[in-house]
């Protein structure tokens, strides 16, 4: 009786140990890198005044109804991304709230919606490829015709940017795509072409990241010529330097996005979450692919089973 | 090879009549989840999208429907014949336990009417842990419904069908622990990819393991507290032996189980979060605080192996299942400051319905189809 016991914790260990060598960062898959051809947009809030074009634009050029958070229900005024708004300016208020872009006494304005991560964990997480990332420009994209509706999305993202239709029965998930329909025509996303200081610039990543250092290299007060629209355009906002945080938001965060966020205030106090260089993606990704590699475990554990149970039962016969 | 024979006896008994009323009501529920969306009858929201009924039904339900699986691994892995009686009741409540818990699934789901896309090649996302779960799970159903047929094809007498199925069945019940194995572990990796989101009371590596471990020992606790209450329920003799024997079994992967977890705290420094008296510490507290009873009473020296202390260890060590995967998935979760959830009360009547479906089907079958062995009439 103690000998068998002793037999089952062994082999219960040994069974254990086959799955746990997940824990072990031995086959952790590689990072994923910025693709070459990737778009995005470079956010920054000391441009930013606040006047919502880019959430009115992103409205109408993506078909979304108006949503409603004051009593009098006459205006579009969101207060947070939903199945309903894809692209939300928010605002960051302090003490008095006097100075634009101070962390104390001061406030400041935040653009939400996708970050289209360069690895992203919805994409990871997604068990029929609904949400895919575009392999020449990135853009993470929602096929619904996919989607099982299973919000898997939505609890892997760390940005909380999926949003689910409660209130539908026929229900669909609904993100920023970067104006994808927009680009494959030329165009640029919505909130960019509408944005009137240079706030939302759209443009290749690579680039983007260039002109976030170049801001972060300048000197308060200076005069700087922000472009606007996009980050190669002709056209500028002509304007003095604000003190920036010295830090630019999803260049490594979560393994690095292809939005970019600049402010004056800590992103944290703007609502955005410190994330660890290594994206949750890769890691649930190389515990699975552990477990799962080239199937050798599943299927020699099956081999071991069938062989016991076919003993076990030939006894019993 | 068995001697299980169906109880006689009613059907219609007032508990099941009871059980109906909440099945009825859990229709009514259903009717407007798939008329309005699921926004009319839950509290789910953008911040918590899973709610009561992947916690519960899915998440602890399946976990509760383990005990064939740890039964199946006690009997034919590891060649312990003798707890051949407990199996068939035990395959039985993993029978109703996961089918409920995949029709939980689909009720869940917001697109259902494209759940097949699932097993379409080009739509398939290998890297997804969803994927392997819902692959695995289904699968695993399909493979209890196939175990369990022997069982009614005694009952309608069907000799050479059950010939055949008897010579494949070593493949099913090697499968049958495969998938168990398998998508338990993957019910615990699921959440893992929520990153910073999970406390890291409970985001950890081990979640796998951890997840597997508890569900195999929640497995056989299931079969003891099954055991126990249906030998009362329907007056008979208990197999107070057999019961004896799996719970010193239980109290093991208990204390293998605990080191793992607090030793894992231990190791990435984060044992303090538990006593820092807020909601989560107090539920990880809670959780583990559940566990001491059994694992000591259940233990080789203190053996308290009457009915009474085994039905009490068996029904902590469930309850402590439970809270730790709605610690993990519910209480450990947290979206942001601006969400809030707590299920509403349709919500909970669906659930309520489905566990009351569970009961109905455990009672019908133990009546019509050899399940319980050694059976006096009652």
């Amino acid at each position: 009786m103690d000998m068998k016991r002793r037999d089952f914790l062994k082999a219960a260990a040994g069974s254990g140990v086959l799955l746990t060598l997940g824990a072990g960062p031995a086959f952790a898959r590689a990072p994923k890198l910025l693709l070459p051809g990737a778009v995005g947009i470079l956010y920054d809030a000391t441009v930013c005044i606040g006047c919502k074009a880019c959430v009115s634009a992103c409205k109408q050029y993506n078909d979304m109804p108006p949503e409603h958070s004051s009593l009098e229900r006459l205006y579009d005024d969101p207060l947070d991304l939903s199945s309903k708004t894809l692209n939300v300016i928010k605002l960051y208020s302090n003490g008095t709230g006097a100075v634009k872009d101070r962390e104390i006494d001061g406030y400041s304005y935040i653009k939400r919606h996708c970050m289209h991560c360069i690895d992203p964990a919805c994409v990871s997480a997604c068990p029929v490829s609904a949400l895919t990332k575009d392999p020449s420009n990135g853009v993470v994209q929602y096929n619904k015709n996919a989607c099982l509706g299973c919000r898997y999305c939505q609890i892997a993202c760390p940005f909380n940017v999926p949003k689910f239709q409660w209130d539908q029965p026929f229900p669909q998930i609904k993100k920023c795509r970067l104006c994808a329909h927009r680009l494959v025509k030329g165009g640029m996303p919505a909130c960019c072409e509408f944005c009137p200081t240079g706030a939302s610039l759209f443009g290749h990543v690579a680039d983007l990241r260039l002109e976030a250092r170049r801001r972060l290299s300048l000197e308060p007060g200076q005069w700087y010529e922000y472009p606007v629209q996009t980050v190669t355009s002709s056209f500028k906002n002509y304007r003095q330097v604000s003190l920036y945080v010295h830090h630019i938001y999803g260049e490594k965060e979560g393994g690095g996005a292809q939005v970019l966020l600049m402010a004056g205030v800590p992103f944290d106090k703007l609502g955005l979450p410190a994330l660890p260089d290594q994206s949750d993606a890769n890691r649930s990704e190389s515990i699975q692919h552990t477990i799962y590699n080239k199937m050798i475990a599943p299927v020699g554990l099956l081999g071991i089973l069938l062989y016991k149970v076919y003993i076990n039962t030939k006894d019993e016969e | 090879m068995t001697q299980a024979k169906p109880l006689s006896g009613k059907i219609l008994t007032k508990t099941f009549l009871l059980c109906s009323v909440f099945v009825l009501m859990a229709l009514y529920f259903l009717a407007q989840r798939f008329i309005y969306g699921l926004g009319a009858v839950t509290h789910m929201n953008d911040g918590y999208p899973w709610g009561l009924w992947i916690t519960y039904d899915v998440l602890v339900g399946t976990a509760l429907a383990c005990g064939g699986y740890a039964m199946a691994l006690l009997v034919y892995v590891f060649n312990r014949g003798e707890y051949h009686p407990l199996v068939r009741p035990a395959l039985l409540t993993s029978l109703l336990g996961y089918t409920i818990g995949g029709v939980s699934i689909f009720v869940d789901v917001g697109r259902y009417w494209q759940a097949y896309n699932l097993v379409l090649p080009w739509f398939s996302q290998l890297n997804s842990v969803m994927f392997e779960v819902a692959l695995c799970i289904t699968t695993y159903v399909l493979v209890l419904w196939i175990e369990f047929a022997p069982i009614s094809l005694e009952r309608f007498n069907q000799p050479r069908l059950l010939k055949i199925l008897n010579r494949m069945v070593v493949v099913f019940i090697a499968v049958g622990v495969l998938l168990p194995t398998l998508h338990q572990s993957s019910l615990g990796l699921l959440v893992y990819i929520a990153g910073q989101k999970i406390s890291p009371l409970w985001q950890t590596g081990l979640l796998p393991l951890l997840f597997l471990l508890s569900a195999i020992t929640m497995g056989y606790s299931m079969v003891i507290f099954e055991a126990i209450i249906s030998a009362l329920t329907f007056r008979r003799p208990m197999e107070i032996k057999l019961l004896q024997g799996i719970s010193a079994i239980i109290s093991n992967l208990i204390g293998l189980y605990l080191v793992l977890r607090f030793g894992d705290l231990v190791w990435r420094e984060e044992l303090r979060l538990a006593f820092k008296g807020d909601l989560k510490g107090n539920m990880f507290l809670i959780e583990n605080l559940l566990l001491i009873f059994p694992m000591v009473a259940l233990s080789k020296p203190f053996k308290m192996t009457k009915p009474r202390w085994l039905f009490v260890s068996a029904a902590l060590m469930l309850l402590s299942g439970a809270v730790y995967r709605f610690n993990t998935y519910l209480i450990g979760y947290d979206p942001g400051p601006e969400w809030r959830y707590f299920p509403s009360v349709p919500e909970t009547m669906i659930v309520l319905g489905f566990i009351a479906l569970e009961i109905m089907g455990y009672l019908y079958v133990v009546k019509k189809y050899p399940v319980l062995s050694g059976a006096k009439k009652g």
